[in-house]
């Protein structure tokens, strides 16, 4: 019971702050996002001009930070870097387009799945389909090759940045754009969305929270701890949307949400592939880098890309369906997935 | 002797889970990060082994014994 304790409790504090968030005036179903997040801090730094999602996301900044608290204080902060750094920011960017085709990252998926959106079940079928595919990949050897120790500026290069982003934020808030209506408009109070995501911060630090690690751990050695903390997010957010009346069973009318199911499949399919690929879903990124990990810098880095390029392209979704370049860039997404995932095969000797 | 410092998780895992099939009396096993050293110490002992950690400048070895 010890060891499942932790991943536990994350997932359960996940769902409060999740219903907490939303109650505060986060978008619904959208208490966290990290998908979402980074994509409205890209709308915020005038990456992309969807003017319906630009904010910059005081969430992220708190579990990069929370993160960082947590490892420096239990010893575990180091920067290492340098394992294929390219290659992953081209895949945070696909992961991003899967994500942004779906309408979240694999955290909102769950979330979505406890509002009662049933899209967000054909979400979570394609997720453990890529992470199956990923998971075959890993057993045939694949691997972004080592990484290797950094200076302390590398490491920490990041989430400085992350914090210098807040304060500029709040003293020359004119800098920024901030959307006047759409989800980017739908926000929690900045200190409870900070505090949020600090407390998330430092729990997924400690448990090693991950979305697709969980699902991939069972699929390859039969160990469930981090799928408890999976499960634990949907049964929280369920019975918590069961208590406050805001359950709604079905397809159509979700918030945030659209009902094309081949694209909610193949969307997360690329999330869930890409995911074991790198190591860890957008969350377990956010947490490496504020562990000190310059590749998970890269990473979320590449998100923040991907989310702009999603919306100057016409790739994302919205309420309506898939945009209108969504599916070729479905296949885009899927192609580079393939190619690296072969080159990056090791032979075994 | 398993050398998975320098790989992210689950890496150490799946080269530690191909010696181990090979149902050696001991093994060590080189990681740098908490999560490949957790890691590894549950697949050991789930196969069976005892594990000892010796910690070096955030390197670590684990020695595997039946």
């Amino acid at each position: 019971m010890k060891k499942f304790l932790p991943v536990l409790l994350t997932g359960i504090v996940i769902g409060v702050c999740a219903l907490a968030l939303t109650a505060a005036g986060n978008p619904a179903n959208m208490g966290f996002c990290i998908a979402c997040f980074l994509r409205d801090i890209a709308g915020a730094i005038k990456l992309h001009s969807a003017a319906v999602v630009q904010y910059v996301r005081p969430e992220i900044i708190g579990i990069i930070v929370g993160a960082m608290a947590a490892a420096l204080i239990k010893k575990e902060w180091k920067a290492v870097g340098g394992s294929s750094p390219f290659t992953r920011f081209m895949l945070a960017i696909a992961v991003m387009i899967g994500a942004l085709v779906f309408l979240g990252c694999p955290l909102r998926m769950v979330i979505r799945i406890g509002g009662g959106d049933l899209n967000a079940i054909v979400g979570l079928v394609g997720f453990i389909a890529g992470i199956f595919v990923g998971t075959i990949a890993l057993k045939k050897g694949f691997t972004l090759k080592r990484a290797y120790q950094q200076t302390c500026v590398e490491g920490s290069f990041l989430p400085v940045m992350f914090v210098v982003l807040l304060v500029l934020v709040s003293v020359v808030p004119s800098l920024f754009a901030f959307s006047a209506e759409g989800p980017g408009s739908m926000a929690a109070p900045v200190i409870l969305a900070l505090a949020a995501g600090l407390v998330v911060g430092v729990l997924a630090q400690r448990s090693r929270f991950c979305m697709a690690g969980g699902i991939r751990d069972s699929i390859m050695f039969n160990q469930w701890n981090l799928t408890l903390g999976f499960v634990a997010v949907i049964a929280t957010v369920l019975i918590g949307n069961l208590i406050l009346g805001k359950f709604n069973l079905g397809f159509a009318e979700q918030p945030v949400a659209h009902t094309d199911g081949l694209m909610n499949f193949l969307g997360m399919g690329i999330v869930g592939w890409g995911s074991v690929l790198l190591g860890g879903c957008p969350l377990r990124q956010l947490i490496l880098t504020g562990e000190g990990n310059s590749d998970s810098a890269i990473t979320v880095t590449g998100f923040v890309v991907g989310a702009a390029i999603a919306h100057n392209f016409g790739t994302a979704s919205s309420a309506a369906g898939a945009g209108a370049n969504g599916p070729a860039a479905v296949i885009a997404c899927y192609a580079l997935l393939l190619i690296v995932t072969l080159i990056n095969i090791k032979k075994a000797k | 002797m398993v050398d998975a410092r320098g790989f992210a998780c689950p890496i150490p895992v799946l080269m530690t889970q191909k010696e181990l099939a090979k149902g050696p009396a001991s093994l060590e096993v080189m990681v740098d990060n908490h999560a490949a050293r957790e890691n590894v110490t549950r697949l050991a002992e789930s196969a069976g082994y005892a594990v000892a950690v010796k910690e070096d400048n955030g390197e670590y070895t684990l020695t595997l014994t039946k």
